[in-house]
């Protein structure tokens, strides 16, 4: 199974389960299923709760939260992440504010979804990862999808346990990713903690202690792994990765408990490199661990992202990148 | 469904008043201090609140905006409450988060930027009309609003989905200090129009007049054929906010002469008038007093927006 298939049940399944979903969106319908088709299916099987939208992103999201405030488990999907910046009032000054302005007497239990990231030649307003620009606002909840374990059942939660404001953030290229189920991996020892929206932790199977940590979500945490098993047996560095599901609020504990036996920190985004979730990530284990840590970000030039092969790929982290920047932390 | 007769003269005046009254209290007590943040108040435009929210049923929904003091009060909000929470004390309608534009109470929902509880009021038509409760959202705007490209985005999906909600335009004929003449194009009643949905438009400040519209647009949107918009133009005597008015008196005045509260006062006995007048200013003062002597807001009543890790 991969991310794709497995996002498109979980919406399958929330819709079966509860009649008070209704999913959102720009071209959802039935053939085509969505820009990216994780909505396939679901016109077809709920038609009065699948609604397809005019092309009104500040709209939907306002919609969305108007259907929430009045007790329904909404789904908003966002054709293009880029498109957010469209919704950022709705998202900022509505969905995230009104619970608490209220004195949590109204819930919104919305989750918007929507497909981040590069790596497909889209160019500047169809490739970026601006998830970043949401992080820390209160009220709101940032999700991030990766292969590991079960992204199906992050959503599943997102839509029918939760009922605030979630922003769940989908790359782009692991729709045709294959998941790495927890327990039938043999490449990596796993790590769950315990929260509904779980942090992971690896590191490649039967390898020493680890000297560095690596922290990344989404599809950089996909490199991530890459770069760990080749750090490992082309350079005999060793690491833990670290890979949170819920990437605001954040939540460091796995990572100082890495930490507490690495003192190295590397941390890799797609998002642009100033001001990104790594700074923050960066100042909070600096916060409590103090000045014996060793630490290295990695994330996309500061600038748009290009369209020509070549160029995209200048600007945007790679495997390669990653195992650079281990490196030198180790040397 | 049937046109019912609007509420008896007296009630509907004694509702105006309160408006009235409260908002000059709100203006007169600014500069001594007792609040926090802004207001932006109401006088002139009661006959709107008090005119459509007397078409309003128990369940019905209300959507406000930042001059959200008059429909609260028109709604049925409680007037200490809101005396409470201009000043953050901790028996503020949302116990001193919000302030004067950020009031949530039953089914009164007001946020403070602008056009942007208008999708929000539309979603939630969209969810009574698909939870099939034969409720109606009154979602009340501004010209000032019509500035805001997401209320066209709104009207679009409202008209597209036959929702049940009713649009209210005040035409105050400002946008904070800027008049409409510099700031709106073409007509109001053709935005709604050019989606579908029909206006019913008045140059008015007769609450009876207003209820008649308003009742008549309520009812179309209650039976289900749909959207309805309701422009009514209007004067607000204050400032935008408190102190920054930088209107033509002499225009100012214009309005004044044709007073919703004058107007309606006329229809009234002149000592019963009187007594209803002293009955207000007595339930002014003591809601203002009674808020005053409340508990300021207390740090340890905040809270996190959501739980970090659930």
């Amino acid at each position: 199974m991969n991310v794709l298939q497995a996002l498109n049940g979980s919406l399958h399944a929330c819709m079966a389960e509860s009649e008070r979903v209704y999913f959102l969106g720009e071209d959802i319908l039935d053939p085509y299923g969505g820009a990216f088709k994780v909505a396939q299916g679901l016109s077809t099987a709920y038609p009065d709760r699948v609604i397809t939208t005019p092309v009104s992103e500040a709209g939907i999201v306002g919609l969305g939260i108007g259907m929430a405030l009045r007790g329904l488990n909404v789904v908003v999907e966002i054709m293009f992440g880029d498109f957010i910046a469209l919704a950022a009032d709705q998202i900022i000054n509505h969905a995230a504010k009104l619970r608490w302005m209220s004195e949590d007497k109204v819930r919104i239990p919305l989750v918007i979804r929507t497909p981040m990231g590069g790596g497909r030649g889209y160019g500047p307003t169809h490739s970026q990862t601006l998830e970043k620009h949401f992080l820390g606002v209160p009220g709101l909840r940032v999700l991030a999808v990766t292969t590991i374990d079960d992204p199906g059942s992050l959503l599943k939660h997102a839509i029918l346990e939760d009922n605030d404001p979630i922003l769940f953030i989908e790359h782009k290229l692991l729709y045709t990713k294959a998941l790495q189920p927890l327990n039938e991996t043999s490449e990596f020892n796993l790590e769950k903690s315990g929260e509904r929206y779980p942090v992971y932790r690896l590191k490649v199977a039967g390898s020493p202690p680890p000297t560095l940590t690596i922290t990344a979500y989404g599809y950089m945490a996909e490199l991530a792994c890459q770069a760990l098993q080749r750090l490992a047996f082309e350079y005999e560095v060793f690491a833990d990765l670290v890979v949170p599901t819920q990437i605001s609020p954040f939540d460091h504990h796995l990572l100082l408990e890495s930490l507490a036996h690495t003192n190295r920190l590397l941390t890799v985004e797609e998002g642009s490199h100033t001001h990104g979730w790594g700074a923050e990530v960066l100042a909070r284990v600096v916060e409590a661990l103090g000045p014996r840590l060793q630490a290295k970000r990695v994330a996309a030039l500061d600038m748009p992202i290009p369209t020509s092969g070549p160029l995209e790929k200048t600007v945007i982290p790679d495997v390669e990148g990653i195992i650079q920047a281990a490196r030198e932390m180790i040397s | 469904m049937t046109l019912e007769s609007p509420p008896d003269d007296v009630t509907l005046y004694r509702q105006m008043l309160r408006i009235r009254r409260f908002e000059e209290k709100v203006l007169a007590s600014f500069s001594s201090g007792i609040f926090y943040g802004t207001t932006h108040t109401y006088i002139g435009q009661e006959a709107d609140a008090v005119g459509v929210l007397a078409c309003h049923e128990e369940g019905d929904i209300v959507v406000s905006n930042h001059r959200c003091h008059g429909h609260f009060l028109a709604y049925g909000g409680s007037m200490h409450a809101l005396a409470a929470e201009l000043m953050g004390r901790a028996t503020g309608v949302t116990g001193g988060r919000g302030g004067s534009q950020h009031v949530q109470w039953k089914d009164f929902y007001a946020n403070g930027i602008l056009g942007g509880t208008v999708p929000l009021a539309v979603g939630m038509a969209l969810a009574e009309k698909s939870l099939n409760t034969g409720r109606v959202v009154f979602a009340f705007m501004g010209d000032g609003t019509l500035g805001e490209g997401v209320v066209y985005e709104s009207l679009n999906m409202a008209s597209l989905w036959s929702l049940p909600v009713l649009f209210v335009l005040e035409n105050n004929r400002y946008a904070q200090t800027t008049p409409i003449q510099l700031h709106l194009a073409g007509e109001i009643s053709d935005r709604f129009q050019a989606f579908a949905i029909p206006v019913a438009e008045a140059e008015t400040v007769d609450v009876i007049e207003v209820f008649k519209l308003a009742q008549e647009a309520v009812v179309k949107v209650r039976t289900g054929e749909g959207p309805q918009a309701l422009v009514l133009h209007t004067y607000r005597y204050g400032p935008h906010s408190k102190g920054d008015d930088t209107r033509d008196p002499e225009e100012v005045l214009k309005y004044r002469k044709r007073d919703p509260l004058q107007l309606q006062a006329n229809r009234i006995d002149p000592d019963l008038c009187k007594r209803v007048e002293v009955e207000v200013e007595t339930e002014v003062d003591e809601a203002f007093q009674r808020a005053q002597n409340d508990p300021l807001a207390d740090p340890a009543s905040l809270t996190l927006p959501l739980d970090p890790t659930p």
